[in-house]
């Protein structure tokens, strides 16, 4: 049990690190590699949850690992939607920004104050 | 088991030394390369849990494709990038994000190390009904048998994802074929690559979705193998992604949840319950949804991938 107590700590490390990220890096992108970083972290605390439920033969709890699955599926089907809108936020204005005074200044302004 | 505790630290310490540089990289391209590492090795520490059937998912989504997708979003992002930098946060700011991420870092590990041993479980009860599904992996009958509502919804989610992307694409278009997410000239390596991977792809796909039923795999894990077997032969340029409108490609899309929604609708008719099967028949039927869901993972994974059409209909 020792190895699904230590997953279970880097869940919880891995959901304050891609916090962090989320918050702190500019980047669309960069959020999105973030916010992928959390998700995985709270698959892996489920992970704790089906290895402690280990029980009539089973090694783990199948109900939590099914979810898991099923979680990484729509999380790749986020991470696409998101990126498409990224991608077209850029083919649209040739820039890629996420600060709600972008759009209110033109661009030579709003680049460079702070 | 002191080589395994001391192998489960340091691949703890390495997933955590790998996620930290995806958050710290300076350039978006080498944050994406690092996600992929991530992947690969997460798929590992879900292998430690004994949670195989995840180990698979994640090494072929999370890691896999998931990489495709972002590696290609990264490329085109490129020129974005240096502007983005002067919006980087005050260190104030960071200092009280870094606090904020430990005090929910701290919470969330005070949690997994207050966890009861052993905790609540299912799976005495996924165990007792394994023999009237006729399977013998019990993830699989989670997902198929016992909450085949969440499998079928997910791909709905799938579809709108599809959905999604596609309304990106300017009006002029509608109907034509993603852009190409690749090199304009092929590395004679992948082309190679191409060349040889897929029959042994494929054949691997099928069998990880087939042996699904009884061992680790399935219908996800066997549909995205495919689905990178299609995403080689389209990087490598040889063959072309399909027009959005073509009419096999959308039967395709939905074939999984509409399959397993008229299974779901039958059941409520023939054996008395809304996504009940059949005693006796639950194994074949199960087989039979699994067949067109993989298909549809198969399918929707590199369309999402490919992104909105970038070409005009060819009419």
């Amino acid at each position: 049990m020792i190895s699904a107590t230590q997953a279970g700590l880097i869940g919880a490390a891995l959901v304050g690190l891609g916090l962090y990220g989320l918050i702190t890096n500019p980047q669309p992108l960069r959020k999105i590699l973030a916010f992928n970083l959390i998700g995985s972290g709270v698959f892996l605390m489920f992970g704790i949850i089906a290895r402690k439920g280990a029980a009539a033969g089973f090694p783990a709890d199948p109900v939590p690992q099914a979810m898991v699955i099923t979680g990484i599926v729509v999380a790749f089907a986020a991470s696409a939607l998101a990126i498409a809108l990224v991608l077209r936020l850029y083919e649209e204005t040739g820039r890629v920004t996420l600060r709600p005074d972008a759009w209110t200044k033109p661009p030579s302004d709003g680049a460079g104050s702070e | 088991m002191s080589v395994l505790l001391a192998l489960d630290i340091g691949l703890a310490l390495l997933v955590f030394a790998v996620a930290a540089r995806t958050v710290f990289a300076r350039g978006a391209f080498e944050a994406v390369v690092d996600y992929v590492a991530y992947g690969l090795l997460l798929s590992i520490v879900w292998v430690r849990l004994f949670a195989v059937d995840v180990a698979l998912t994640e090494a072929a989504i999370g890691g896999g494709v998931t990489g495709v997708l972002l590696v290609g979003a990264a490329a085109r992002l490129r020129g974005a990038e240096t502007v983005a930098a002067e919006e980087s946060p005050s260190a104030s700011l960071r200092v009280v994000a870094a606090c904020l991420c430990l005090l929910v870092t701290a919470v969330l590990a005070g949690v997994v190390l207050l966890l009861p041993y052993p905790g609540p479980t299912l799976a005495p009860e996924s165990a007792r009904h394994l023999a009237e599904t006729g399977l013998g992996n019990p993830v699989t009958a989670v997902l198929i048998a016992y909450r085949g509502i969440d499998t079928m919804l997910e791909k709905v989610v799938l579809v709108l994802a599809v959905v999604g992307v596609w309304s990106l694409a300017p009006d002029r278009f509608w109907g034509g074929a993603p852009g190409e997410a690749r090199a304009a000239q092929p590395e004679p390596t992948l082309a190679f690559l191409a060349q040889v991977l897929p029959p042994i792809g494929i054949l691997v796909g099928v069998h990880v979705f087939w042996a699904g039923a009884d061992e680790p795999g399935g219908a996800f894990q066997g549909g995205a193998i495919l689905a990178a077997m299609w995403m080689i032969l389209m990087m490598a340029r040889l063959t072309e992604a399909p027009p959005i409108s073509a009419l096999w490609l959308r039967l395709l899309l939905v074939a999984g949840p509409v399959v397993f929604l008229a299974a779901g609708v039958a059941g409520a008719v023939i054996a008395g319950g809304f996504f009940a099967y059949p005693p006796g028949l639950a194994k074949p039927l199960i087989l039979f949804i699994e067949t067109f869901m993989t298909l549809t993972i198969a399918v929707t994974l590199p369309i999402l991938v490919a992104g909105p059409p970038r070409r005009e209909p060819v009419e």
